[in-house]
C-alpha cells in the first residue's frame, strides 16, 4: 500500500473531524475522498499533505512514517480548491515556484515548465497573470505548479467546486486522462457523487469522520454497506419493516431496507404480468419525463417508492393503478447489509419450467 | 441636471446635491481658487524668482529629503508593527494597537514641544545621546524625528487589514510547495502587501512634507539647514509678502497633488491582480 | 483559512515583538511621559495655576466653540455628501470625492493661508467682508474656517464605505413605495451608519482640538481673544515658561487620551455590529 492511515483522530475544539480513521491507498491509483460537507474528507486530504496534524494516529507513504515531516518535506503535490494561485507571479513562474526552491538549474526549469505548459494545453499563454485566466485555465495552472517539482502523490481538495457546470464535464475528462498518463498516485476531494464515479478507481466515502465503506464505483453501488452509503450514492428509498412487502417476510423483520428505481418493475394492469402473485397494488403518484427515461412515484401500501419506465412502453399518468414488482431490497440491520431477493420470484420460478 | 434628477429612484436628489455643493464651494473650492488666482496675479518673473531662491530651494530640499527617510523609516517599522499585531499574540498587544493612532489624536504643538524637550541636551533621551556627540534638536535629524512621528500610523493601519484579510492558502501552497519562511515572505506575502505598503508610504510622506506644528519646534529653523517650506510660508506671510509665500506654497500643493496622484495609479494598477 | 503562527514563539518572532514594543515606546510613549513630568516640574501649585489662569480658560473655550462649530458643518456636510454619492446615479462622482479629500493632500498652513488670500486685506472677498463689518482673518471667525478645512472629509470619509458596501437595495425599495426622503434615511439609512458617524465625529473632533498650523497662521495671537489652546502652548513655550507650556499641553494630552479611548471602543463595537 502507498499511503496507509491508521487509526487516525483528529479533533477541532469539541467537534470530532477523523474518528479512527483507516485508509489504504494503492500506488498509481486514482482515489476519491467523497461525502457530504463536514464528513472530514479535506481533513484527512490536509492530514496527508501535512497541514493538518492527527491527535493520534500514524500516516505512511511508501512505507515511510510521515508524521512528524513536516508539509514542505513531503514531496506531495497538492492542488488547491481555489487554486491558491500567486496572484502576482505570471503562469510561468507559478509553474516554476517548486523547481526554484529546489535551485534547479535555470534551464532545466524551463525545460519542465514548458512540457507542463504544453499539458495542460495552455501553450502561448506562460506570461499571463492569474486575473487574466478563465477559471479552467487558473485550475490547469495550479495542477502544472503542484506536479512541477515530481511529487510522488497528488493530492487535490475539491478541484471542480469552483468551475462553471458546462466546463466541469471536460474538465472531469481532461484530469482523469492528465492524471493516468503521468502515472502519479492521486487522491482528490468531493462531496459529488457523479463526479467521484466517473473519474476515480477506487472511492473512499466518508460520514460524520468516519470511513463508511472503500471500494470501486461499481462495487459500492452494488453492494453499499451501510445505509448511508445506500443513500448517498444512487438513487434509494428507504423505509422500515420490510416484511409487509409480499416475498420479503420472515428472515429479518427488524432493520431498514432500501430500494433502488432499477429494483423495481412497474407495469400497467394491462400488461402482460409474468409474476401476478408476487405483485403489490400500487397508485401512480407522479410521473416524470427525465431526458432518457419516465421516473414514476408509486404508492404501495403506505410508502412511496421511486421507479424507472421506459419510454418504449404506455406512459403512466398520475393516479393510474399498476402492478408493482420488487425484485430485491438492500436490508441493513444490526449485522451489516444482506441483499435479500424476492423470495415469492424464486418460487416462481419453479413453476415456468 | 433636470434629467439626472427625473431618473433617481431616491427622492431628494436637488436638494442633497445643493446642499453638498454649496458646503464644498465656500469651504473648499473657493477658498483654494483664491490660491490660483494670486499666482495668476504675481507674473512668471517674480514667481520664478522667488520659487528658485537658494533659501527656498533648500527649505524644500531639507522638507523633502528628511520626509523621504520619515516614510521610509515608517515603512520598515510600520510593517514590522503591523506584522506583530496581526501575527502573534503577546501581552499588551491591544495596548499596543490602541496607542498607534496617538500621532493623530495629539495636537502638533504638544507633540512638537515634548519632543524637542525629549530629545534636548538636558532631555531624557538627548542627554543620553549628547556625550556621543549626537545631537538631535535643532538639526535634520529632529525634523525627521517628528515627521516619523505623524506618520505612525499610515503605514500600520493601511498595511493592518491587507495582513488580517491575506487569506492563508496562498501560505499553505508555498509551504507545501517546499518553500522556506524567508521565501515565502518574500515572494509571496510582501508582493500582496506592496500595494498597501505604497499607499501607507505616499500618505506618511505627504504628511510629513506639509507638516508643521510638531516639526517647527524641534526644527531650530536655522536658515538654509533647518528650515522646512511650511515655515518659509509662515515667515513670508509674517512679513506681509504674500505673493511670495502663494509662490511656495502652490509649489508643495502641485507636489503633494502628484504624490497622491501617483499613488492612486499604483493603487489601480495594483488592484487589477487581486480581482482572482 | 487563517494561517496562524505556532503557539510557542520563536526568536525572531520574539525580536520582532521586542522591536515593535521599543519602537512604540520611544516615539510614542516617551513624549507623553516628557509632558506629564515637565508639566510638573515646578510642583502641583504651579501646575494648577497654569491650568487654571484665566488665559488658559480662554483659550480652552475658543478651542472648544471651534471644534464644535467644525462638528456641525461637517456633519451636515458628511452626511449630505455621503448620502448624495451612494444613493444617487451621475457622472464623475470621483472628482468630487476627490475634490472632498483635498483638505487632506493640502498643508496646514496653505490650509491657512488660502483664507487669509480670500479673506484678508488683500484677498478679492475682502471688499464683502468689510462691507458686512465681519473680521475673518485674524479673528475668531477665521480660526473656525481654519478648522472646518482641515477636518472636513473626516465624517463623510467614514460613512461613505459603510453606505457603499451595504447597498442602496433598502433605501429604493422604500422609494418606491413612497417613503420621504426623511423618512428613508431615518428609518433605514442611519441606523447603518450610526457606529462610523460617532468614530468620524470623534476623528474630527481630535483633530480639531488639536490643529496648529492652519490656525496660526488665520489667528491673531491676541491672548484671550484669538488663541486657541495649542497657540496658547506656543506663547508659553516661546516666553520660556516651560512647565507651564506642559501644563497647558497635559489638558491637550488628557483630551486625546479620552478619544483615544472614545475611539476604541466605538471601533470595537463596529466590529460586532459587522458581524
Amino acid at each position: 500500500m502507498y499511503v496507509e492511515l491508521k487509526n487516525i483522530n483528529k479533533n477541532f475544539g469539541n467537534f470530532k473531524a477523523s474518528n479512527n480513521v483507516n485508509i489504504s491507498i494503492e500506488k498509481g491509483s486514482l482515489s476519491a475522498l467523497l461525502g457530504p460537507s463536514g464528513s472530514g474528507k479535506t481533513t484527512i486530504l490536509r492530514m496527508i499533505a501535512g497541514l493538518e496534524q492527527p491527535d493520534s494516529g500514524n500516516i505512511f507513504i511508501d512505507g515511510e512514517k510521515v508524521n512528524d515531516i513536516p508539509a514542505s518535506k513531503r514531496g506531495i503535490g497538492f492542488v488547491f480548491q481555489n487554486y491558491a494561485l500567486f496572484r502576482f507571479m505570471s503562469v510561468y513562474d507559478n509553474i516554476a515556484f517548486g523547481l526554484e526552491v529546489q535551485k534547479k538549474d535555470k534551464k532545466i526549469i524551463k525545460e519542465r515548465v514548458m512540457e507542463l505548459i504544453n499539458l495542460i494545453g495552455l501553450k502561448g499563454l506562460e506570461k499571463r497573470y492569474p486575473h487574466q485566466l478563465s477559471g479552467g485555465q487558473r485550475q490547469r495552472v495550479a495542477f502544472a505548479r503542484a506536479l512541477a517539482p515530481n511529487p510522488h502523490l497528488l493530492l487535490l481538495d475539491e478541484p471542480f467546486a469552483a468551475i462553471d457546470s458546462k466546463v466541469r464535464q471536460e474538465l472531469r475528462i481532461w484530469l482523469k486522462e492528465t492524471i493516468k498518463k503521468v502515472g502519479i498516485t492521486s487522491i482528490f476531494v468531493t462531496h459529488d457523487q457523479d463526479e467521484a464515479i466517473e473519474v476515480a478507481d477506487n472511492i473512499i466515502v466518508t460520514n460524520k469522520g468516519e470511513v463508511e465503506q472503500t471500494g470501486t464505483p461499481l462495487e459500492i453501488y452494488r453492494n453499499p454497506s451501510t445505509l448511508f452509503v445506500s443513500r448517498f450514492i444512487g438513487q434509494s428509498t428507504q423505509f422500515k419493516d420490510y416484511s409487509k412487502l409480499k416475498g420479503f417476510s420472515g428472515k429479518n423483520k427488524s432493520g431498514i431496507a432500501v430500494i433502488r428505481p432499477e429494483f423495481i418493475k412497474i407495469s400497467s394492469k394491462d400488461e402482460l404480468q409474468q409474476y401476478p402473485n408476487s405483485v403489490e397494488n400500487g397508485e401512480v403518484k407522479s410521473a416524470f419525463f427525465r431526458g432518457s427515461h419516465l421516473e414514476v412515484k408509486v404508492q404501495v401500501n403506505d410508502v412511496i417508492l421511486t421507479g424507472i419506465r421506459s419510454l418504449e412502453k404506455s406512459t403512466l399518468q398520475v393516479g393510474d393503478k399498476v402492478d408493482v414488482l420488487i425484485y430485491r431490497i438492500f436490508a441493513y440491520g444490526k449485522d451489516g447489509m444482506h441483499i435479500i431477493e424476492n423470495e415469492l420470484l424464486e418460487y416462481n420460478e419453479a413453476v415456468y419450467i | 441636471m433636470k434629467f439626472i434628477k427625473n431618473k433617481q429612484v431616491i427622492p431628494g436628489f436637488g436638494i442633497s446635491v445643493g446642499v453638498t455643493l454649496t458646503i464644498l464651494s465656500l469651504i473648499v473650492l473657493i477658498p483654494m481658487s483664491s490660491l490660483i488666482l494670486s499666482t495668476l496675479n504675481m507674473g512668471a518673473k517674480d514667481f520664478f524668482r522667488v520659487v528658485f531662491d537658494s533659501r527656498i530651494l533648500n527649505a524644500y530640499k531639507v522638507s523633502f529629503f528628511c520626509a523621504l527617510i520619515a516614510g521610509i523609516s515608517n515603512l520598515i517599522f510600520g510593517l514590522i508593527i503591523a506584522w506583530v499585531l496581526v501575527r502573534y499574540d503577546f501581552v499588551g498587544k491591544k495596548f499596543l494597537d490602541s496607542l498607534i493612532e496617538l500621532p493623530f489624536a495629539l495636537p502638533t504643538a504638544v507633540a512638537g514641544i515634548a519632543l524637542t524637550n525629549l530629545y534636548s541636551d538636558k532631555g531624557y533621551i538627548g542627554s543620553l545621546l549628547a556625550p556621543i556627540g549626537i545631537k538631535v534638536s535643532y538639526t535634520v535629524i529632529g525634523i525627521t524625528l517628528a515627521m516619523i512621528f505623524v506618520g505612525i500610523p499610515f503605514v500600520v493601519r493601511t498595511v493592518q487589514p491587507v495582513l488580517e484579510n491575506l487569506d492563508g492558502q496562498y501560505e499553505e501552497a508555498a509551504n507545501v510547495l517546499g518553500a522556506s519562511r524567508i521565501k515565502l515572505f518574500f515572494k509571496v506575502i510582501l508582493p500582496e502587501l506592496k500595494p498597501a505598503l505604497l499607499t501607507g508610504f505616499g500618505l506618511s510622506f505627504a504628511r510629513a512634507i506639509g507638516e508643521y506644528g510638531s516639526v517647527v519646534f524641534i526644527a531650530g529653523n536655522i536658515p538654509y539647514k533647518t528650515e522646512i517650506a511650511p515655515l518659509l510660508i509662515m515667515g513670508k506671510l509674517e512679513q506681509f509678502d504674500y505673493s511670495g509665500a502663494t509662490a511656495v506654497a502652490l509649489v508643495m500643493l502641485v507636489f503633494s497633488f502628484l504624490t497622491l496622484l501617483v499613488i492612486n495609479v499604483m493603487q489601480s494598477y495594483a488592484n487589477k491582480f487581486t480581482k482572482c | 483559512m487563517k494561517y496562524k503562527s505556532k503557539k510557542k514563539l520563536t526568536f525572531i518572532q520574539k525580536t520582532l515583538i521586542l522591536i515593535s514594543v521599543l519602537f512604540v515606546f520611544f516615539m510614542l510613549v516617551m513624549p507623553m511621559i516628557v509632558v506629564i513630568t515637565k508639566s510638573l516640574s515646578n510642583g502641583l501649585q504651579a501646575y494648577k495655576e497654569a491650568v487654571l489662569d484665566k488665559y488658559t480658560i480662554k483659550a480652552l473655550v475658543l478651542t472648544f466653540q471651534a471644534t464644535i462649530v467644525a462638528l456641525v458643518v461637517n456633519t451636515i456636510f458628511g452626511l449630505f455628501a455621503a448620502w448624495t454619492i451612494t444613493k444617487y446615479h451621475f457622472k464623475h462622482k470621483k472628482i468630487l470625492t476627490t475634490i472632498i479629500d483635498i483638505p487632506f493632500a493640502v498643508s496646514p498652513i496653505i490650509a491657512g493661508l488660502i483664507f487669509v488670500l480670500t479673506f484678508g486685506r488683500i484677498g478679492w472677498a475682502n471688499g464683502i467682508t468689510e462691507f458686512l463689518n465681519i473680521k475673518i482673518v485674524f479673528a475668531v471667525p477665521g480660526i473656525v474656517l481654519g478648522t472646518i478645512f482641515v477636518t472636513f472629509p473626516f465624517i463623510s470619509r467614514e460613512i461613505i464605505p459603510v453606505l457603499n458596501s451595504q447597498g442602496s437595495d433598502q433605501e429604493e425599495a422604500a422609494a418606491l413605495m413612497g417613503a420621504s426622503v426623511f423618512k428613508i434615511f431615518k428609518n433605514i439609512t442611519f441606523p447603518q451608519i450610526k457606529w462610523a458617524f460617532i468614530y468620524g465625529i470623534i476623528l474630527c473632533s481630535a483633530r480639531a482640538m488639536g490643529e496648529f498650523g492652519a490656525v496660526s497662521v488665520l489667528s491673531g495671537h491676541l491672548r484671550g481673544k484669538t488663541n486657541t489652546l495649542p497657540l496658547h502652548v506656543e506663547i508659553l513655550y516661546s516666553e520660556f515658561k516651560f512647565s507651564a507650556a506642559f501644563a497647558v499641553s497635559s489638558i491637550l494630552v488628557i483630551l486625546s487620551l479620552i478619544m483615544l479611548i472614545i475611539r476604541n471602543i466605538v471601533e470595537y463595537k463596529m466590529k460586532k455590529a459587522e458581524d
